[in-house]
């Protein structure tokens, strides 16, 4: 980073081209008290803008409790566990698109964890090297994919593919099963509560895959290659000597991704079918809080309709504020403990 | 776990492991296929479908009332005002707050704090940022507009420019500074002469990456920005964006305006993929990892 033809740096203390003579003194002075001036200027300024992120999270959360205010103040306590949502009757509750968000995002864990921990297994341990930089960059590429590109695909092509092969599928299978036949009635409508978590497997896949893939790339090689030494496979290494040293990690990772889940808007919203109910089976169309909110803000006449969706909103910051606190504070745990 | 030396090789045992192992590593080979084998599909379908309507038209051409063609000039051009205007906010906050906790705080309380909530903003829902410049700004004057839309992409430039700041000049050698400090350079110059320079092409990645962020973004414009489907150089009236265009013709019956949101798709999809290609390559030159 250096060039020469450059002035010398250590020029701006010495306007007179750096002799200090007594008649230099009084400009030198004058240089150095600007210079003392920019100086605490600039670092007083520095500090500002890192105030200012802690100022903008409190702004969205004072804004939040504002915006909702009326409608809390309304229903009170019932808001969290009502599940009508009635604009003519100016009626809501937010149990539904809660129930929504909640099994979405586990139906996307269910997946996207193992599948995500088995491909960084993959990756960290049995991939040919010259294979190893491509399918993670690729990785990391699919990571960055707009979530609405995902809803759009899930929309036009997995939705129908669902609805014509996979549900009739579960339903001959599942459907008179007790109990779990529950989980897979009604018609095969393409939308809804399940085709959402397959989605929102797909897209958070790529994020579990590659923190986890961070993560045990952080195991010491000595640990692996003494357990290697002793005799034992592949599988023994991870299950033995990988997965325990990183497990804070993982389940930090993990927790990443399910905070991504639990805010994914777009995704969602094309595929869940926007309908306010809770259904057992979860083939049946559901909303979730994110896709309540984007399709019905613009749309909501009256203060009661717009509060009780900024409502909704702050439930969701709460709820992914703690699972994403969680997750920093695990992955936190596990950076000390490498001594970063 | 037994001790190895006792058992034998090919006894039950031994092949017991060996075929646990040999599962298991199919699963691994397998998870791979599947997880690539889904994204390669949507990528294939995403080309498939949005190279067809892709033309000249595309970028000439204004958005189609329902039913007849036409193109997505104005939704991009708002996509491109409102990005660029958010990372003129957000990039100085970003780059002065990261300098904050690499250089004058590294060790303080504050930064412990800061780092902590710029982590959970990097990936807090990008709806509830929509929401608070709604409550912010959108209700206090009164109507949608390009600057609301401008603002809601910003905070979500913020914390990734923060986040990338700081990290590159972490990277930067004690050495430097320590050198700079010691032939009477001020702090700032220091920061702004060495630190800045030494770290440029990481700095330039962190902004590439938070365009690429902000570029796919719909749910924060949802109700800042909103839409518009003429052609509107005035950002205190609603802007249209690509995002948003994508979801309300995608969502919509009409067969133009489904093709259209694939191109419009694709287009986005290009331009992410480019930053993140060239935020890497630049990042590759300035670190070696």
């Amino acid at each position: 980073m250096t060039s020469s033809g450059r002035k010398p740096v250590v020029d701006v203390a010495y306007p007179a081209g750096g002799a200090m003579t007594e008649a230099a003194s009084p400009d030198r002075a004058k240089v150095l008290n600007k210079l003392r001036f920019s100086d605490s200027s600039f670092k007083f300024l520095t500090r500002a803008a890192a105030i200012a992120v802690l100022i903008i999270l409190s702004g969205i959360i004072i804004s939040l409790i504002h915006g909702s205010l009326p409608a809390l103040s309304k229903f009170g306590f019932e808001f969290l566990i009502d599940e009508s949502w009635n604009p003519v009757t100016e009626k809501f509750g937010a149990i539904a698109p809660i129930y929504g968000t909640i099994v979405t995002s586990l139906i996307a864990m269910l997946i996207a964890v193992p599948v995500g921990l088995f491909i960084a297994l993959f990756l960290t341990e049995l991939c040919p090297m010259f294979l190893r930089r491509p399918i993670g960059i690729a990785i990391e590429l699919l990571a960055g994919i707009p979530s609405i590109i995902y809803g759009i695909w899930g929309l036009f092509v997995f939705a129908p593919f669902l609805q014509q092969h996979v549900q009739p599928f579960l339903i001959a299978v599942f459907g008179p099963i007790p109990l779990l036949g529950d989980l897979f009635a009604g018609p095969p409508y393409g939308i809804g509560v399940l085709t959402a978590g397959l989605i929102l497997a797909i897209m958070v896949l790529p994020f579990i895959t590659s923190i986890s893939r961070d993560v045990f790339e952080a195991v010491p090689p000595v640990l692996k290659e003494a357990a290697y030494g002793l005799g034992c496979t592949t599988w023994e290494v991870a299950r033995n000597v990988v997965l325990p040293f990183t497990r804070v990690g993982v389940i930090g990772g993990v927790m990443l991704g399910l905070g991504r889940a639990l805010g994914e808007t777009m995704a969602v919203t094309f595929v869940i079918g926007n309908a306010h109910r809770i259904s057992e089976s979860i083939l049946a169309p559901g909303t979730t809080i994110s896709a309540t909110i984007a399709n019905e803000f613009t749309e909501a006449v009256g203060d009661i309709y717009t509060s009780s969706l900024i409502a909704l909103g702050l439930i969701l910051f709460v709820i992914t504020f703690i699972v994403l606190a969680a997750a920093r504070l695990m992955l936190m745990r596990l950076n000390a403990r490498l001594g970063k | 776990m037994a001790s190895p030396t006792t058992v034998a090789p090919s006894t039950p045992l031994y092949a017991a492991r060996r075929r646990k192992n040999f599962v298991t590593m199919a699963i691994a080979y397998a998870a791979t296929g599947f997880g690539l084998a889904w994204l390669a599909l949507i990528l294939i379908v995403l080309f498939w479908n949005g190279f067809n309507g892709l033309s000249l038209r595309v970028f000439t051409e204004m958005t189609p009332p329902p039913g007849s063609s036409g193109g997505l000039l104005n939704a991009i051009a708002g996509s491109l005002v409102m990005t660029f205007l958010a990372v003129i906010i957000g990039t100085p906050l970003g780059v002065l707050a990261g300098t904050y906790l690499a250089e004058y705080g590294r060790y303080e309380k504050l930064s412990t704090i800061v780092r902590f909530i710029n982590d959970i903003l990097l990936s807090a829902p990008s709806i509830v940022v929509g929401l608070f410049v709604y409550e912010i700004m959108v209700a206090q004057m009164g109507h949608f507009s390009g600057w609301a839309g401008a603002v809601a992409l910003a905070v979500i430039v913020v914390p990734v420019v923060v986040r990338t700041t700081e990290d590159m000049l972490t990277l930067v050698p004690d050495t430097l500074r320590e050198a700079a400090a010691s032939i009477g350079l001020p702090r700032s110059k220091m920061i702004q002469k060495i630190a800045y320079r030494a770290a440029r092409a990481g700095m330039i990645t962190g902004v590439l990456l938070a365009v690429a962020r902000i570029s796919g973004e719909t749910a924060p414009l949802l109700f800042t920005a909103l839409n518009n489907q003429f052609w509107s150089t005035n950002m205190n009236a609603p802007v249209s964006s690509l995002p948003v265009v994508i979801f309300q013709f995608a969502l919509s019956p009409y067969k133009d305006w489904q093709e259209l949101a694939w191109t419009g798709a694709l287009i986005i999809t290009l331009a992410v993929l480019a930053l993140s290609i060239t935020a890497r390559y630049l990042g590759g030159q300035s670190k070696k990892s």
